[in-house]
């Protein structure tokens, strides 16, 4: 019972009813709902060099383990300088009353040895300090050290996954478009980085507009809209060579807003024929087409369900852009939103419970959830102008555009959790806008 | 002697219009500082503002823009007006075809903006059309909201952003 108390006053307050579900679960365990309001106390020391020439990885590895989970919000780092014993060697016996002193509630522990030929090895444990025992088992991975940060990631996913129950985000890398120039002549190529921003690759360049990519399943290839042709055309990239062909090549119509389907063999997107914009889906393959709406009102932002049965998507067939849902292969689609406002850019959550949204009211922008049914929508952000979610690989955090106001104005990205808290801007080298979030590596 | 005089004046009339350029068509093979030239002064025997039949006449006499209220496609009575001008050179100088570019303010999502803008753009051909011009020499592009030629967030600005620009071109390559 002392256990179950020490956790429910360090990091689950708002948690209670949640109480029968906790005994049973591992010892130390973050349920992230709205309900954290204290973070994790976590120890990393750096991590042991077990080579020599490995005391720098080792530094940085730690580094970065703890900014992934610092990041989320629901831990929090204890600096180096509150530890009472540094540890020296992997093998040894945790101490673990030094890591009680310091109120370290998960303990961190790793180690790297870099070899004659540049592979890392790296290796973890991680530590329910206050039950005296380790929280699952260790691990240990290879690679080059150009990949170092990757591995980084993974051990942070790793105990991210084993603290929360649920996967992590951290290996995983977001597409995106790099903006320049003044608002009158704005520069815009592709780009993917990892989720943090670091390890920043152009895939294009700015000779031409580029919209709005979007990662396969797989994160293989990226669909985007750009003008090369001088007219908006669906593009797919190849993220492994950087090369693009045309997707669609009927002529007299833009295609825009593309995105996969699950499967990652085909794909929905809208083509505007004279004054009307209806979505099509198009299998990748053959190049067919087939249409999925029939309306004279604009139907644009096609998600799928994880599942692949349903298609979300935004039209103003009501007279101003709303939320509706409609089966994958096309029919009758019903409208879910009814809030006071606009609602556009609807993306289906991976997890499948919730749709995220822009909403436009009373001028402002808002990064919003709702239930797929319609229900229980929750406004995450309030800006000038926020736009185009986008989820991260567990359905737990969402990125999208902020764009400031004025002459001067420039796109960043953003990130919040789906419980609205955490909000934060996301690292890159200069303006940025339409994130799309790749699965987990 | 003439022609180099012609070369001169349409130099001028691009100078002048250098500040609406991000409004130019701009493509990959002519961004948008060649745009302009490329497009203005393919080989059609333009002259300069004061030349009638030049496409700087076009868009300087005649006016090449119409506006929109907010969210809207529909045309209004001076928007008309300026289109009848528009038809009637066309019309008259039929060796030109025109790109319709159709914009939108930043007040909307990305991807509603682009339809928008499509929307705005064929409110123009539909109008073009209905008054003689042939469809086949009109085509329209949308920049949604990606090619604002005021950047202050104000209504002052957004109104000329919401705006269909009849872009005369020599020919039309696709």
């Amino acid at each position: 019972m002392d256990r179950v108390t020490r956790l429910l006053t360090a990091a689950l307050t708002a948690l209670a009813l949640m109480l029968p579900a906790l005994v049973q679960a591992a010892p130390l365990r973050i349920e992230i709902t709205e309900g954290v309001v204290e973070p994790l106390p976590f120890a990393v020391p750096g991590f042991i060099a077990e080579s020599s020439g490995a005391e720098d990885w080792g530094a940085r590895l730690a580094q970065v383990v703890a900014d992934d989970l610092n990041g989320t919000g629901l831990f929090r780092q204890i600096g180096q300088d509150a530890f009472i014993s540094r540890p020296t060697s992997f093998a040894a016996p945790v101490q673990y009353a030094d890591w009680k002193a310091i109120n370290a509630q998960a303990l961190i522990m790793g180690a790297v040895a870099v070899a004659d030929n540049g592979q890392l090895t790296v290796k973890f444990r991680v530590y329910d300090v206050f039950s005296d025992q380790e929280l699952g088992r260790g691990l240990q991975f290879q690679g080059t050290t150009e990949g170092w940060r990757r591995m980084a990631h993974k051990v942070a996913d790793a105990v991210y996954s084993r603290i929360t129950g649920e996967a992590g985000y951290f290996d995983s890398r977001v597409v995106f478009v790099s903006e320049t120039g003044p608002k009158n002549d704005r520069r815009k190529r592709l780009a993917i980085m990892d989720y943090d921003g670091a390890n920043v690759q152009y895939l294009t360049d700015s000779s031409s507009i580029v919209l709005a990519p979007r990662f396969s399943p797989t994160g293989d290839r990226v669909l985007y809209t750009s003008y090369a042709t001088g007219f908006p055309r669906i593009h797919v990239l190849d993220v492994g060579n950087t090369r693009s062909r045309i997707l669609e090549t009927q002529t007299d119509a833009m295609s825009f807003a593309p995105r996969f389907a699950p499967n990652g063999q085909s794909a929905v997107f809208s083509l505007s024929e004279g004054a009307n914009t209806d979505i099509f889906l198009m299998d990748l393959g053959s190049g067919s087409t087939r249409r999925l709406t029939n309306t004279p009102a604009i139907e644009t932002a096609p998600s799928y369900s994880p599942d692949g049965s349903q298609i979300v998507f935004e039209s103003d067939r009501s007279g101003s852009q709303q939320l509706y849902i409609m089966p994958a292969s096309g029919g009758e689609a019903r409208r879910i939103s009814f809030g006071d406002g606009r609602y556009g850019t609807p993306v289906w959550s991976p997890r499948g419970d919730l749709i995220a949204f822009t909403k436009q009211h009373k001028g402002r922008f808002h990064i919003g959830v709702m239930r797929t049914d319609g229900s229980e929508e929750r406004l995450l952000t309030a800006s000038f102008l926020d736009e185009g979610p986008t989820w991260a690989p567990n359905g737990r955090v969402i990125m999208f555009t902020r764009e400031t106001q004025g002459a001067s104005g420039q796109a960043s990205l953003y990130s919040v959790d789906v419980s609205g808290r955490n909000l934060k801007r996301v690292r890159t080298p200069g303006a940025a806008s339409d994130p799309s979030w790749g699965p987990l590596q | 002697m003439k022609h180099i005089t012609k070369i001169a004046l349409l130099v001028g009339a691009l100078a002048m219009s250098a500040c609406t350029q991000a409004d130019r068509f701009d493509s990959a093979d002519a961004g948008p500082g060649a745009g302009a030239g490329a497009g203005v002064g393919s080989g059609v025997g333009a002259g300069g503002p004061s030349d009638p039949t030049s496409p700087a006449y076009f868009q300087q006499a005649i006016g090449d823009r119409v506006l929109f209220l907010v969210d809207q496609s529909t045309l209004t009575a001076q928007a008309r007006a300026t289109l009848d001008a528009q038809a009637s050179w066309l019309i008259q100088n039929s060796d030109y075809q025109a790109v319709i570019e159709g914009h939108a303010d930043e007040q909307g999502t990305r991807e509603y903006n682009l339809a928008l803008g499509n929307r705005r753009a064929n409110a123009v051909r539909e109008y073009l059309v209905s008054k003689g011009v042939a469809s086949s020499r009109l085509k329209n592009v949308s920049y949604g909201k990606e090619r604002p030629i005021e950047i202050c967030s104000e209504e002052s600005c957004y109104a000329k952003n919401r705006r269909a620009v009849t872009v005369i071109a020599g020919g039309l390559t696709s």
